[in-house]
């Protein structure tokens, strides 16, 4: 090679710099330090292939690389690590990055592998179109440093994620598409300008000279058409060519490039055809169609943005609370747990924690598509990102930053987004086959047209090319999932992972786990029995002024059911641990608790018709004083109201429905009688459902378990797909496919509704690409269709996609949940 | 028709200077936010400027 450039970062090398490493036994020149580190090290773990995949080249690290190690020191620090790194087990962390300088996916593989190499870390994924990547690591035998070192070391930096910047590049991404449209369409304007005089002109009337003036005013102006506005089609051509695939862009490209080439021949030699505002119209098209769908991609995903955007900058602690009620302004992120922080109306509750003081509604409609505010009285749990609505409230913060619940529904989002689906991959193969075909049908219609009409060879080819380009039939899927996700998350329902949504629509079996799950899992009073001379009401405002001040579940559940109720004068109130309470009223002692403690003040045995509702697998206790039985009351794990109307959707919808309980038989079929469901699997262990859902899986059922427990968690694993109440344990959270974030059972019915839908708009979809692309293949052989229709018709079709599938947003809004919408 | 030979080239420069004005306007911003200053008119703060 005669001038030298740097074998590594392509730029030349500087006099007097004599830097070699060698690569594949061959000694290649590097232009310096930094570079031959670089080169070595890539060489150094066996990733050379990197030389040969590559099809850009890195940027140098010339400037960056001492420098920069020092700076990554800081990123160990704990304080700076908790805004984007959490704790998954006891030594074993995750971190999340962005990197930059990656310009192709080789770059995606070099990262992968040597960051795998690493001794200490445990994985590493990295998303080819965020940039992002997610890397786990053990924190005894790595640091934070250590990774970042090793990126910076192969010619790449890493940062941790943040919002922002994440933002800035959307925006950026937006602002040159469309720059890139408006050249492209200036440009179609002005060369159609040029060319009307061509068309219009009869043989002879023009002279030569001025139509060799319009050709090369066309030319300059189709110059940065093709340059500049083409040029994400040609790189994107050349990246796939070198990879050895054929991608979406390689028709466009060789279309494009094919016409222009020709244009170009012609204006200089001076004879033959030009197509230049063919050329300039048919990129504007397709640019217009890439941009429309753009707009709608970045406004389907906002939904995770805003749900990013909830936490708020700073918050008002008060450092003297209760005594001081000062409040100083600080960072969110210099908050730690057990701090008090006042949320005034109208902000954001920064973090999770618990209320102190003061009574108010919460709004929580973004983290659970909850729509109602939700009261908040001391002693409740808040949520970060939650907006407090009617009065200020003082809480002690218990969960900061990435430990917080927002932050676990973020990246449960996220890693949805990061996994493919089978569907979409599917899709892709399909318009690889698809686009393979294609070609060599181009070269066929090239060589029959030349032999039927040379003139017309060129634009049939470039038609056929682009006019069958399978864009729409790529989209189809994957633009489809991505908004249903966002509708869902609207609805309450977070899908976590890619498959989600498809296995979803596609369930046959609806599997309900019965406590916590159909049922709200907490003590209520489920029925009264007055025994003596006072009514129910009297019973139970008794019952409840007595234990007034308990702390005992089923004290809780009857100061609940008895609340707005005037309380009862009661004094002397005293517990005794495991049998009930005893108090003192109008002179009387009266107790309440178990049957036998209460029975001792008055030794007269049970009523016939009482002894049948003691009789029961629910708690029972009794209320009485010394002259005898008051009432009896049994309290037991009360169904969740809209349980049966969910289920009764899904029952309209055809969907087998099974419960699958833990708990005794007699308790469970009550549940299923009350809710309607026929199947009834009782006193199950965690074997037990394991075997019955495999069960159910062989004979080839699509099950959906929906559950809370960790004794579920086994069974959400096995299932195809799993729901998971948000308020259920972690580890049921992590297991399952989908995450109900309110406890509002409807979502559950909704969201299947809402999949499928969303498959059936897949479907449409990509009945609509191939129906597309069968009528227009052979009107472009036979040389019906220009270019510029071609792009327009290959822009509309893509285009028609996008917006059938965008109807998964609208319709949801106005579709009533389980009032299937007549309309 | 000779004038031909003088508009056509002019029209091409023109172009160029269209679009070069079109690019300084996205540069700075001009299509970020195409809503709110039409509102910003409407409303009685003009004495308040950074």
């Amino acid at each position: 090679m005669g001038q030298a450039s740097c074998y590594h970062c392509g730029l030349p090398i500087p006099a007097g710099v004599d830097l070699s490493v060698t690569i594949d036994g061959e000694a290649r020149a590097v232009c310096c330090i930094g570079c031959q580190a670089v080169a070595q090290a890539i060489v150094a773990n066996g990733l050379a292939d990197y030389y040969r995949q590559r099809d850009a080249l890195p940027e140098s690290p010339r400037e960056a690389m001492p420098r920069v190690l020092d700076d990554l020191k800081l990123y160990d620090h704990a304080d700076f690590q908790k805004s984007f790194v959490r704790a998954l087990g006891e030594h074993e962390r995750e971190a999340a990055l962005i990197i930059e300088g990656i310009t192709c996916a080789a770059c995606i593989w070099l990262n992968e592998r040597h960051l795998a190499a690493l001794p200490g870390v445990t994985g590493v994924d990295i998303n080819y179109s965020t940039r992002r990547a997610r890397v786990r690591w053990d924190e005894t035998r790595l640091q934070l440093s250590d990774i970042l070192a090793a990126i910076v070391a192969i010619g790449y930096r890493a940062h941790p994620y943040d919002v922002a910047r994440q933002e800035a590049l959307a925006h950026r991404e937006r602002r040159s598409a469309l720059w890139r449209l408006f050249v492209a369409g200036f440009g179609m304007m002005q060369v159609m300008m040029y060319a009307v005089p061509a068309y219009l002109a009869g043989e002879g009337e023009m002279s030569a000279d001025i139509e060799a003036l319009l050709r090369w005013a066309s030319l300059v102006l189709t110059l940065p058409v093709i340059l500049y506005s083409a040029a994400p089609f040609f790189r994107g051509a050349l990246r796939d060519l070198r990879l050895r695939r054929v991608g979406m862009d390689v028709p466009v490209a060789l279309g494009v490039g094919a016409a222009f080439a020709a244009s170009l021949w012609a204006t200089l030699s001076g004879s033959g055809e030009v197509y230049f505002d063919s050329v300039t119209m048919f990129i504007f098209f397709l640019l217009g169609g890439r941009y429309l769908e753009m707009t709608a991609r970045q406004r389907a995903v906002s939904v995770t943005e805003a749900l990013a955007r909830l936490r708020p900058a700073f918050a008002a602690r008060v450092p003297g609370f209760p005594a001081v009620r000062t409040v100083e302004r600080v960072v969110v992120d210099d908050l730690a747990p057990q701090d008090v922080v006042l949320v005034r109306p109208g902000e954001t509750i920064p973090a999770d924690g618990c209320v102190l003081e003061g009574t108010s509604g919460v709004d929580e409609s973004l983290l659970s598509g909850e729509s109602a505010p939700v009261t908040k009285a001391p002693g409740d749990a808040l949520t970060g990102g939650a907006v407090n609505v009617d009065s200020p409230l003082y809480f002690r913060v218990e969960q900061i930053g990435e430990a917080t619940r927002l932050s676990a529904i973020l990246r449960l989002m996220e890693r949805a987004a990061m996994e493919k689906p089978q569907l979409v991959a599917l899709a892709d193969r399909i318009a690889g086959r698809f686009l393979e075909v294609l070609l060599l049908l181009a070269a066929a219609v090239a060589v029959a047209w030349s032999f039927v009409d040379p003139a017309r060879m060129l634009w049939v080819t470039v038609s056929v090319l682009v006019v069958t380009c399978p864009c729409a039939l790529s989209l189809a899927t994957p633009v489809a999932l991505t908004i249903a996700s966002g509708a869902l998350a609207r609805l309450g329902v977070l899908a976590t992972r890619g498959h989600a949504i498809e296995t979803l629509a596609r369930a046959t079996h609806f599997v309900f786990d019965k406590t916590g799950t159909l049922t709200t899992g907490e003590m209520r009073l489920l029925d009264t029995l007055p025994l003596g001379e006072r009514d129910r009401d009297a019973c139970m405002a008794l019952a409840a002024s007595i234990e007034q001040a308990s702390e005992h579940p089923l004290g809780r559940a009857l100061r609940q059911a008895a609340a707005g109720m005037p309380l009862a004068d009661v004094s002397e109130v005293a517990g005794v641990p495991g049998a009930g309470m005893s108090a003192r009223m109008d002179g009387r002692a009266v107790r309440i608790g178990r049957l036998a403690y209460v029975g001792e003040i008055h030794g007269q045995a049970l009523p016939e018709a009482a002894a049948a509702f003691a009789q029961s697998d629910d708690t029972v206790i009794a209320l009485g004083d010394d002259t005898g039985w008051l009432a009896l009351f049994r309290l037991g794990d009360a169904v969740r109201p809209e349980a049966a109307a969910m289920l009764a959707a899904l029952r309209a919808d055809g969907r087998e429905l099974v419960l699958l309980s833990g708990d005794s038989a007699r308790v469970a079929r009550r549940v299923a009688d009350a809710l309607g469901i026929a199947t009834v699997i009782a006193e199950a262990s965690p074997q037990d459902k394991h075997a019955y859902v495999s069960g159910l899986q062989a004979d080839g059922a699509v099950v959906a378990m929906v559950g809370d427990g960790v004794n579920d968690a086994p069974v959400l694993a096995l299932a195809q797909v799993s729901v998971a109440m948000g308020s259920g344990s972690q580890l049921a959270r992590t297991q399952a496919d989908l995450v109900l974030l309110s406890d509002r059972l409807t979502a559950v019915a909704q969201a299947y509704r809402l999949a499928r839908r969303g498959l059936a708009i897949i479907r449409q979809n990509l009945v609509w690409a191939f129906v597309y692309n069968i009528v227009a293949l052979p009107l472009a052989m036979a040389g019906w269709v220009t270019p510029w229709l071609a792009g327009i018709g290959m822009s509309g079709s893509s285009l028609l996609v996008v917006l059938n599938s965008l109807r998964l947003q609208r319709s949801e809004r106005h579709e009533k949940p389980w009032k299937s919408s007549i309309s | 028709m000779e004038i031909l030979y003088l508009l056509i080239p002019l029209s091409v420069v023109l172009v160029f200077i269209i679009g070069a004005a079109f690019w300084w306007s996205l540069r700075s911003g001009q299509y970020d936010d195409l809503e709110g200053p039409g509102y910003r008119v409407l409303r009685d703060d003009d004495g308040v400027r950074k």
